[in-house]
């Protein structure tokens, strides 16, 4: 038996560190296959809308290549831009002889359960590389689909940035419209070497009774930046993850942005952590939560292994409900002295005194909530192309009207 | 007749910080209020405005013959009351482009022509009132003001924190608020509280107002008002019995 499955046998019961314990044997391990359309516009009209509402385009038009996977089975793939590779994960793994370098490397197999069972049960996921020096125009898009109930879809991502390659993927996560009840376990593994840019823009939209465990590490190799940029305005059941990105390459950069929504009954305990390994690194975690009834514990670790590291952590979290909390837990870690760290948090409702100043220009109470609302939600996103950048606005102004 | 106040009682918390306040503001006239701080001036104004921290507990506000005493901020920003904030708040994500381009829907969008006449391009995208300086938020407010363009414009302390050219600036464009170019059929009208007096030599202001602990005092002369204060204090420019 290899090492990588003996370590995810022993850790198929352990629980995670943080976030509520889901019992994975209530989901099914198998679904049922669907079929391959070799053409976008083929997929089904009822799965197209979600598709859409998170962030896909149905015409791979301004994309650089897309990649669905609907339950198990991968439905489509294709390449629009040279340079850019994308496979089902399985077929990466036959390609390149197991992925050695990458496969577990970045992510624990023996993290918790829900890495074990991703080994365990392994259900695909995307393999997209950027060959060196090659600057994607386009973002490639990867859709992670959910349509049967009691489903768990565990997949395995693998995304390589070679040397000087610019690549931006946007992945949508969503359901079908009828699923009530499923299980996302994704586990992602980005590689970024020198002098290379990754952005990651991840939109959910999940059911409201969809738990959700993603699993990302990231590793930034010297002079390379990594953009994040997460937004879930469409609150799962139970979501929590905890990003961790390793700067260990001098000069390299990365952000992170949350922006998310907990409704009713949610829980979500989102945070993501930052290493800076290797001197002249930066960071900056940015996250703005908003309760409307759930419950959020919003993260954010720093820590500064070099001098001259500079990193700031800002946890913002607005309640507009009269029941759900946010806990906001930024932390700081500095290994040396001369690391430059700093943090704010702020946990509130919506100022009653900037309220009323927009009313004072004639502005009613309501339209005055929601200009707040949406500004408090208006994190400037590095780095993202401005078609993607308008959708995400209209993401956050859709989802922003329907909170008031 | 803009505003008419009558024995008007404002509390702040549990206490009455304006007591018995009575003014008339005629259609066309620029009226100023001096007095020390904490006198209860900006309380006066917010008061006016409608803002939800000071409780009106005896008396009555009317403007343009509509008793406002009761009504929300923004249906008396709708009336034609307009208002320069002396600390407004920050609003974060929120661009002073958009929001003024939002206030100047019906005025057709020149945002950007009234931002060059006060110096304010540059910080348009800005969020508002975000990392400004105190001459800077003075600039945004008017900005605002300007594209709301209302009828009575009430100005907290517009020069306080401003250098001497900014002033300049600042002054030209309240004139303009204030239709002061024009002698006759003038429909604008203003109240505006000055420590400095620095803006009586751009606006031509036809009575001033002492408050002090929240009464009125004196009134007359604006600019004979401000010697009086400028050369013996306060005190002495409450013992003429007006």
């Amino acid at each position: 038996m290899s090492k990588i499955r003996e370590k995810a046998l022993e850790a198929a019961e352990k629980k995670a560190l943080y976030g509520p314990d889901i019992d994975l044997s209530s989901f099914r391990q198998k679904a049922k296959d669907h079929p391959y359309e070799a053409d976008l516009g083929e997929i089904p009209e009822e799965e197209k809308a979600g598709m859409a509402d998170a962030g896909m385009i149905l015409t791979g038009d301004k994309r650089a290549g897309s990649y669905i996977q609907m339950d198990h089975s991968p439905v489509h793939c294709s390449i629009r831009e040279e340079g850019v590779e994308i496979l089902p994960t399985m077929e990466a793994l036959e390609k390149y002889d197991g992925l050695k370098d990458y496969w577990w490397k970045a992510v624990d197999v023996g993290a918790d359960k829900y890495t074990a069972r991703t080994e365990l049960n392994f259900n695909n996921g995307y393999f997209i590389r950027a060959a060196r020096g090659v600057k994607s125009l386009f973002p490639v898009q990867a859709c992670l689909y959910l349509s049967e109930e009691n489903v768990s879809q565990n997949v395995h991502n693998i995304v390589i940035v070679e040397e000087n390659a610019e690549l931006h993927i946007i992945t949508g996560c969503t359901t079908a419209p009828h699923l009530e009840r499923a299980l996302h376990i994704g586990v992602s593994e980005f590689y970024i070497k020198r002098g290379a840019t990754l952005t990651f823009t991840m939109i959910h939209n999940w059911g409201e009774k969809v738990a959700v465990r993603p699993r990302t590490a990231v590793w930034v190799e010297e002079g390379g930046t990594y953009l994040s940029n997460y937004v879930c305005m469409k609150p799962a059941l139970s979501l929590q993850m905890a990003p961790v990105v390793r700067l260990f390459g001098r000069d390299a950069v990365t952000r992170l942005n949350t922006i998310l929504v907990a409704g009713k009954g949610a829980e979500m305990d989102v945070g993501g952590s930052v290493h800076l390994e290797a001197e002249g690194t930066r960071a900056e975690i940015i996250s703005r939560t908003i309760s409307t009834g759930g419950n959020i514990i919003a993260r954010g670790l720093l820590v500064g292994y070099k001098p001259g590291v500079r990193a700031h952590l800002e946890c913002n979290g607005l309640m507009l409900g009269e029941s759900g909390n946010i806990r906001a837990i930024p932390e700081l870690d500095g290994r040396v002295a001369g690391v430059e760290m700093s943090h704010e948090a702020a946990v509130g409702k919506i100022s009653q005194e900037e309220i009323e100043y927009l009313m004072a220009r004639g502005i009613s109470e309501s339209d005055a909530t929601a200009l707040i609302v949406r500004g408090f939600l208006n994190v400037e996103m590095e780095g993202l192309p401005a078609e993607l950048k308008e959708e995400i606005d209209r993401v956050i102004a859709e989802s922003g009207k329907s909170l008031m | 007749m803009s505003l008419e106040i009558n024995d008007l009682c404002v509390a702040v918390g549990d206490r009455e910080v304006l007591h018995d306040i009575n003014m008339e503001i005629k259609t066309g006239e620029t009226h100023i209020l001096f007095g020390k701080n904490g006198s209860g001036k900006t309380t006066l104004l917010m008061a006016i405005m409608g803002f939800s921290r000071y409780r009106i507990t005896k008396g009555s506000i009317v403007f343009k013959g509509t008793d406002i005493t009761n009504l929300p901020i923004n249906e008396r920003a709708a009336l034609g009351i307009g208002m320069s904030f002396q600390r407004p708040p920050t609003i974060r994500g929120l661009k002073t482009r958009d929001l003024v381009d939002l206030l100047s829907r019906e005025n057709g969008g020149k945002t950007e022509k009234q931002a060059e006449s006060l110096d304010f391009v540059t910080f348009l995208d800005r969020e508002i009132n975000h990392g400004l300086s105190g001459g800077e938020i003075k600039k945004s407010e008017l900005l605002q003001l300007m594209a709301q363009n209302p009828d009575l414009i009430m100005l907290d302390e517009p020069e306080s924190g401003v250098d001497l050219e900014n002033i300049a600036i600042i002054g030209k464009v309240i004139k303009k608020l204030l239709q002061k170019n024009l002698r006759r059929l003038r429909t604008k009208s203003g109240l505006i509280i000055t420590h400095t007096g620095l803006i009586l030599n751009y606006v031509e202001a036809d009575r001033g107002y002492l408050l002090l602990d929240g009464s009125m005092k004196c009134h007359g002369n604006p600019r004979e008002m401000f010697n009086t204060i400028c050369n013996f204090g306060y005190e002495e420019c409450t013992k003429c019995q007006r």
